[in-house]
């Protein structure tokens, strides 16, 4: 029993990551007044960034050197996500296109560039699967804590407590817990400094934070691109960690659009998303552990993060409270008056 | 006192595309004085002040702050210049705190919170404001969120305040407390500059008084020597002749009856203020008044589309005689009744037409119901469309052409042709030459009157005095809400109903001392 719930717990924090990473983008994003439907996208081109990164990297040397490991992909990452905001910025921003239609594109063009160059590099290696496994750089960054390992099969019960809790929460590879610092200090930003105030106030209100002499489009371009770049980072651990480094085209499924429902959920707070990642997450491989669930039930299983999204949707629109809506000008292009 | 002006402006022109908003304007404010800007609609007292806050740039002219020359060329350099203005339309992030508001922009380095509210705290007490810092906006009233923005512009150690319009949205107590605070910053050396168009706030708090005129600069008198009929007549100027034709009205019968018409904001600020009138066929009620005080509302309560809180509207019908009530029926029921109502909005592409469609289209907005088929007829909408171009001579490269891309004479013209062609016996027109051109003007005046000769109610919202004097048969004058006067077209002056449109508040001011 006692490990049947370690593994549940440790399936659903491995689960949340990602969708923690794209929601704690989304919600800076979003707290610019952009609504990035691009994210899924976004996190795709990230993933294959560092696919590609880390490729060229473990193909170019015999033994890894663990520092280069992490970094090379790490850096492909945050600049293939970057390239892709900056192009929903230029669009968005610049020449004040539509939002909801560049950011559909994005998605559609990000899961086209990762299929693309992803189905290249299966061809370079002649696999026999469809998929590029980097089981040397995956292992670098599943590099756990070592304490896990140290308490194995202790007799005392404390030290089986003791161990079970570095099993369940210790025992990850160290984007697990880059996430949650992120969030953490996403949510201090936003809150408690002026930075974070300005951006609040752009994402509000543009007209008034021009008018008190705040650069919008510089806050919408920044919150914009470090959102895209901490989404990327979930496509890079969805595949660096949660799937051994094993890159298969179309792999990183509805992922993205979790991440957008979980900044509804966490009604735009990046703290709050912490928990409600894991809750997806759980939420999201529940069938599992459902006795009997059959095939038809399963997907109606795997919805239930979006069902939970609309309920707080529906319960946070009911409350009327002020502060858990989205940002008042969400979605709209700033246009400086006519002077 | 010192004898160096805090701001000083040199022949300050500025236009936009060719309507000339300022034309030399000459005027200064001493350290420690109260200089009101008075002046009707549409004068050029925001854009002259908008030029002091950095908004807009005087195209020739110069502006001196302190005995130096200044460049304002952002809101930020306004600051730096000291100069805070406190706009008609507040500039707040509703779900923002009041201190949060306050220290928007500023980049001081640290952001210490409990500084903030300590320092808000120590200017509400100096100038006896009631603020508290902690609390968001949308849960303010006006008069709060009002009080925000002076404290913000006062944290930003604004020596030069300029308030546009403050008093439009305060009740009477409200303003006497507002007052208050402006004679403290006055009594601790702060320039203040408030615009108004009510001529007892003016002699009640000001120093001097600067009245425009069109955008020009007429006098500046000191506010001690000064008396409201000077006052009036400087801001109105003399009777300009237009020479529109104004036949004498026929065949009039009552058409349209207002009686106690009441309606309140949801704020709780009364809109319309127990408004009671009579439209008659054959003639052009005019209906002014200072923008803002219930025109808008009561145009639309009679189109169906505000509820009324009290009173009754009433219309003949002149085919039998029928007398029908408008009062809380939309305006689908409003046709079915029978009533031919034509209204020509003052938001001409929010309300009246649709400017990604093109003139076909925006006629179908009116007859759409029309047939039975399951498909729409285009046929006589484009007809029509084709009649109005050729008729009202719309510049336009076809029917087929969306609206927005017309000038805005020519969206004037389609809008008043397609409301005209539905032959109604009620036409209701706001603003109707507003951004047109003399020529334009002029047609539309003259389908006013073919209005008129073809025995219609027609009631004509207007801005420009001498136009209304002109066209109009009757002038009814609004104020706050209120009727304050209807007088004759044809004998009135217009000394007259300048004072019309700035009584009732005097009045409510006699009855609260």
């Amino acid at each position: 029993m006692f490990d049947l719930i370690s593994q549940f717990i440790q399936r659903a924090i491995l689960q949340g990551t990602p969708l923690l990473f794209g929601s704690t983008g989304e919600i800076i994003t979003e707290k610019s007044g952009n609504l990035n439907l691009g994210i899924p996208g976004i996190m795709y081109m990230g993933g294959i960034s560092g696919v590609i990164g880390g490729f060229f990297y473990q193909q170019s040397v015999r033994i890894v050197n663990p520092v280069l490991a992490i970094l090379i992909p790490l850096v492909c990452a945050l600049a293939g996500s970057l390239l892709a905001s900056l192009i929903y910025c230029f669009l968005t921003i610049t020449l004040k296109a539509n939002q909801n239609v560049t950011g559909l594109a994005l998605t559609t063009f990000g899961v086209g560039f990762g299929n693309f160059f992803g189905g290249s590099l299966i061809k370079l290696v002649d696999s026999d699967v469809p998929s590029i496994a980097l089981t040397k750089i995956a292992k670098v960054y599943k590099t756990t804590l070592p304490f896990a390992q140290w308490l194995e099969d202790s007799d005392s019960l404390p030290l089986q407590i003791l161990e079970w809790f570095c099993k369940t929460f210790l025992s990850y590879g160290f984007m697990v817990y880059l996430a949650v610092v992120v969030a953490l200090i996403a949510a201090v930003l936003l809150k408690k400094t002026r930075m974070g105030l300005h951006l609040r106030a752009v994402g509000e209100n543009p007209a008034t934070a021009d008018a008190a002499g705040i650069n919008v489009t510089k806050y919408k371009y920044f919150a914009t691109c470090i959102g895209g770049m901490i989404a990327g980072l979930g496509g890079l651990y969805y595949v660096m960690d949660y799937t051994n480094g094993v890159w298969s085209n179309n792999g990183f499924g509805d992922r993205g659009w979790l991440a957008i429902a979980l900044v509804i959920f966490a009604t735009w707070k990046p703290n709050f998303a912490i928990l409600g990642s894991y809750l997806f997450g759980a939420l999201y491989i529940l069938f599992n552990y459902i006795e009997g669930a059959s095939m038809e039930i399963i997907p109606v299983l795997k919805m239930l993060p979006y069902l939970v999204t609309i309920l707080v949707l529906i319960f946070v629109s009911m409350r009327k409270k002020r502060e858990n809506q989205p940002p008042a000008s969400l979605g709209l292009s700033y246009f400086r008056e006519e002077r | 006192m010192n004898n160096v002006a805090a701001v000083e402006l040199v022949n300050v022109t500025k236009t936009f595309g060719s309507v000339v908003a300022n034309r030399n304007v000459n005027m200064d404010v001493k350290k420690g004085e109260i200089l009101a800007i008075l002046g009707e609609n549409g004068s050029g007292k925001t854009t002259l002040m908008n030029m002091l806050s950095g908004i807009y740039h005087p195209d020739e002219g110069q502006i001196f702050i302190d005995g130096k020359e200044a460049q304002i060329s952002s809101p930020k350099d306004a600051f730096a210049y000291r100069i805070g203005m406190i706009h008609q339309h507040f500039k707040l992030v509703d779900i923002f705190t009041a201190a949060e508001n306050i220290v928007l922009g500023i980049d001081d380095g640290k952001f210490d919170p409990k500084g903030i509210s300590k320092k808000v705290e120590e200017i509400s007490a100096k100038y006896g404001f009631e603020i508290d810092p902690s609390k968001k906006i949308y849960e303010m009233a006006v008069s709060e969120k009002q009080t925000v923005e002076i404290v913000k512009v006062l944290y930003r150690g604004a020596d030069i305040l300029i308030l546009d319009e403050p008093t439009a949205v305060l009740t009477p107590q409200e303003t006497q407390k507002l007052f208050a605070v402006l004679r403290q910053m006055r009594a601790d050396g702060k320039a203040v500059i408030i615009i108004t168009h009510k001529l007892h706030e003016v002699l009640s708090i000001s120093d001097r008084v600067a009245i425009l005129r069109k955008g020009e600069h007429i006098a500046t008198v000191n506010t001690a020597e000064t008396s409201e009929t000077e006052l009036t007549e400087l801001m109105v100027g003399q009777k300009v002749a237009l020479n529109i034709e104004r036949d004498a009205p026929q065949g009039c019968l009552d058409r349209l009856t207002v009686s106690h018409v009441n309606c309140v904001s949801r704020e709780g600020v009364k809109l319309l203020d127990d408004v009671s009138f009579t439209a008659k066929s054959g003639e052009i009620l005019g209906i002014a008044g200072i923008a803002g005080s219930g025109q808008r509302e009561l145009l639309e309560a009679i189109a169906g589309l505000q509820h009324l809180d009290g009173g009754e509207i009433t219309y003949v019908n002149p085919k039998n005689g029928e007398i029908v009530n408008l009062r809380d029926k939309n305006p689908k029921q409003i046709k079915e009744l029978g009533v031919r109502l034509s209204f020509v909005p003052e938001d001409r592409l929010g309300m009246g037409l649709v400017g990604n469609m093109d003139i076909t289209d925006n006629m179908m907005l009116r007859s759409y119901r029309r047939g039975k088929s399951m498909f729409l007829d285009r046929k006589r909408p484009k007809n029509l469309a084709e009649e109005i171009i050729k008729s009202l001579q719309v510049v336009t490269p076809g029917a087929g052409t969306p609206v927005r891309r017309l000038s805005g004479g020519n969206v004037q013209k389609v809008l008043v042709g397609r409301e005209i062609a539905s032959a109604p016996s009620v036409l209701m027109v706001a603003y109707p030459v507003r951004g047109l051109d003399i020529n334009s003007s002029y047609t539309i005046y003259n389908l006013l009157n073919t209005q008129k000769r073809n025995g219609v109610a027609v009631i004509f919202v207007g801005e420009d005095l001498d136009v209304l004097m002109e066209l109009c048969d009757r002038i009814m004058v609004i104020g706050s809400g209120k009727i304050t006067g209807i007088v004759d077209g044809r004998s009135c002056t217009k000394e007259e109903i300048g004072y019309l449109m700035t009584k009732t508040e005097k009045a409510e001011e006699g009855e609260n001392a």
